[in-house]
């Protein structure tokens, strides 16, 4: 086990360090000197020259990487254009909204996905499965912001049962606050609950195909029993791993949706910070992002040799 | 194609109505977007502020935007602009994921080098590697594509080189190769031809998604340019107008559902004839 943590681990840390260099690279790649996209185009010479060898830019390529990474490690991620604060306390404002609409969000993915995806595979064949499976590919195939729009016209417009968009903070407000996020992770659940349901079906009718069921069913116990115990406590195994990365993908899947409901949120800074060419913003938001997601990817994997040990080394 | 192999492909559609169905609403699509300039019954950019905010009537059956354009006609002249992105970015993944894909399968050592290449891309959620490359490259059709296909090109490369990995070691390839095949005999006559049919899969599930890639990349006026009417394009306008004008909104959304779910269905189909021993290679994601 702890082998396979520590290569896992390994691995991480290699990918990291590569799409690390990859994000340092966007600065010195995006149109125009980064010196002029700091300092804007007003910047006279003496100015150009001082913040150029205050940032190190004058230094070779290598060293100025390795300030940078270690920057990043001291948790500075440089200074936002915009909002001339530092970047790490930009996206620390919009880290609550992020993180509580991703929640929720995959709140509906298993109060929706996983029950009917258990329903369709209980009742495999039959047109009820075709029914739901079909429905699923149908939610997998809109656009999250249609949804998001239509959910806004009937149930704030017309209904008004919820807020149309904006989130003041639960800290400010309350909990109450949290119907303005309603809306906005029903839009963001409905294709990601479409695939849990699929991968659902599908992991039930790969663990019902075992021996070990056949066996339980030969011994009489009740249908149900079955797939409660024996294929369903397997099957979910699969579909857990699953929401591991669903998680992490949603922090950038809700930049569209975050935009439809004008939620404050990191999906929405990023689309801000590119139409106001926040370069620092960006890089931050996308470094952050990609750290969050392989992390978890690691903890999603490690967690499942835990679980299964089945599992073999690779 | 012989009419036995057209028969065994359609096979999987004429079992399943509604994969059918899919197929039929494609064609139509295909057909909108040749025949675009005779299908519309008006010029799609031709601006009438009289009419503005019409809603579907005998004249015009989609009603009319806020500059008074006839919605029917945007529409159907948008289904070029789906055609191109999606083929465009189908094109894209595989000129890229199918050489790299068999190059690394067949050459352990390089193949170690470039897989790792794709892991560390893949460690990028892939709207966020298309937002990343669209600030550096800028907004334009072309960039959206490049940004649309990058994201797809490691998932087509992760098949092609699981598959390649499994047809290397079958009998007859080993056969082949000790009998003095080169190479470039090999992929041309045994690799290339046997991944056809998955990669026929990868391409419709890739088209489907990249239809609601390019969706969101114009709903955030990062995709094609907003003179060319598309459907992302025609929503991202109408979300202003959308309590005094619902049809601006339903109608291009619906064809966007409409073009990705037919696509979705059609894979699948397709997926349920494919050769058992490559069914999983494809996740159920596709």
């Amino acid at each position: 086990m702890w082998s396979f943590a520590l290569k896992r681990a390994g691995t991480t840390a290699v990918t990291l360090v590569a799409a690390s260099v990859m994000i340092f690279a966007f600065i010195h790649v995006v149109p125009g000197d980064p010196i002029y996209v700091l300092l804007g185009d007003t910047a006279t010479p003496d100015q150009i020259d001082a913040l150029r060898h205050q940032l190190g830019l004058d230094q070779p390529i290598i060293l100025q990487y390795l300030t940078w990474a270690g920057h990043v490690l001291e948790g500075d991620l440089g200074r936002s254009i915009f909002f001339q604060a530092p970047v790490t306390s930009v996206i620390a404002d919009g880290a609550e909204t992020s993180i509580l609409l991703a929640t929720m969000t995959m709140i509906w993915v298993a109060l929706i996905g996983v029950p009917v995806g258990v329903i369709a595979a209980v009742r495999h064949g039959t047109w009820l499965d075709q029914g739901l499976s079909g429905a699923a590919m149908l939610m997998a195939s809109i656009p999250t912001f249609w949804v998001g729009l239509y959910l806004i016209l009937i149930f704030a417009a017309r209904l008004g049962w919820f807020p149309s968009s904006g989130y003041p903070s639960i800290f400010e407000g309350g909990v109450i606050n949290l119907r303005y996020l309603v809306l906005p992770s029903l839009a963001l659940a409905a294709p990601n609950a479409a695939l849990i349901l699929r991968l659902t079906r599908a992991s039930m009718l790969d663990v019902s195909r075992e021996d070990y069921v056949r066996t339980a069913r030969a011994k009489g116990i009740r249908p149900w029993q079955v797939v409660r115990r024996h294929i369903l406590r397997n099957a979910l195994l699969a579909v857990v791993s699953a929401f591991g990365f669903t998680f992490a993908a949603l922090l950038s899947e809700a930049v569209v949706t975050e935009t439809v409901f004008a939620l404050p949120g990191i999906g929405r800074l990023v689309v801000q910070s590119i139409l106001r060419r926040d370069y620092p913003v960006i890089q931050g938001v996308i470094l952050v992002i990609v750290v969050a997601y392989l992390l978890i990817n690691l903890l999603v994997d490690l967690s499942y040799r835990v679980l299964d040990p089945r599992v073999e080394l690779q | 194609m012989s009419r036995d192999a057209a028969i065994l492909w359609l096979k999987p559609f004429i079992a399943r109505p509604i994969a059918l169905a899919g197929l039929g609403i494609l064609l139509t699509t295909v057909l909108a977007a040749l025949l675009a300039p005779w299908l519309s019954p008006y010029d799609p950019n031709a601006i009438d502020p009289v009419i503005r905010l019409t809603p579907p009537n005998a004249i015009h059956w989609f009603g009319t935007d806020q500059f008074g354009r006839d919605t029917l006609s945007r529409v159907i002249h948008s289904a070029r602009m789906a055609l191109l992105i999606g083929s465009g970015v189908v094109l894209f993944a595989l000129a890229t994921g199918v050489p790299v894909g068999i190059l690394s399968a067949l050459f352990p050592r390089l193949g170690h080098v470039l897989m790792r290449m794709i892991d560390v891309l893949m460690a990028f959620p892939t709207l966020l590697l298309a937002l990343g490359l669209i600030v550096i490259l800028g907004p334009s059709l072309t960039n959206a594509i490049l940004a649309i296909g990058l994201g797809y090109m490691t998932t087509t490369t992760r098949i092609v080189y699981g598959l390649t990995l499994r047809l290397r070691a079958e009998t007859y390839v080993e056969a082949s190769r000790s009998m003095g095949a080169g190479t470039i005999w090999l992929i041309g006559r045994h690799i290339l031809p046997n991944l056809i049919s998955p990669l026929l899969v990868q391409a419709s599930f890739v088209f489907a998604f990249a239809q609601l890639g390019a969706a969101s990349l114009d709903f955030l006026g990062l995709g094609a340019p907003p003179e060319i009417p598309s459907w992302g394009n025609m929503l991202a306008e109408s979300r202003t107008f959308v309590t005094r004008a619902p049809w601006l909104l339903f109608f291009p959304g619906m064809m966007i559902v409409a073009t990705a779910f037919s696509l979705n269905l059609v894979g699948d189909a397709l997926r349920d004839r494919l050769d058992p021993r490559f069914r999983q290679v494809f996740g159920e994601k596709g």
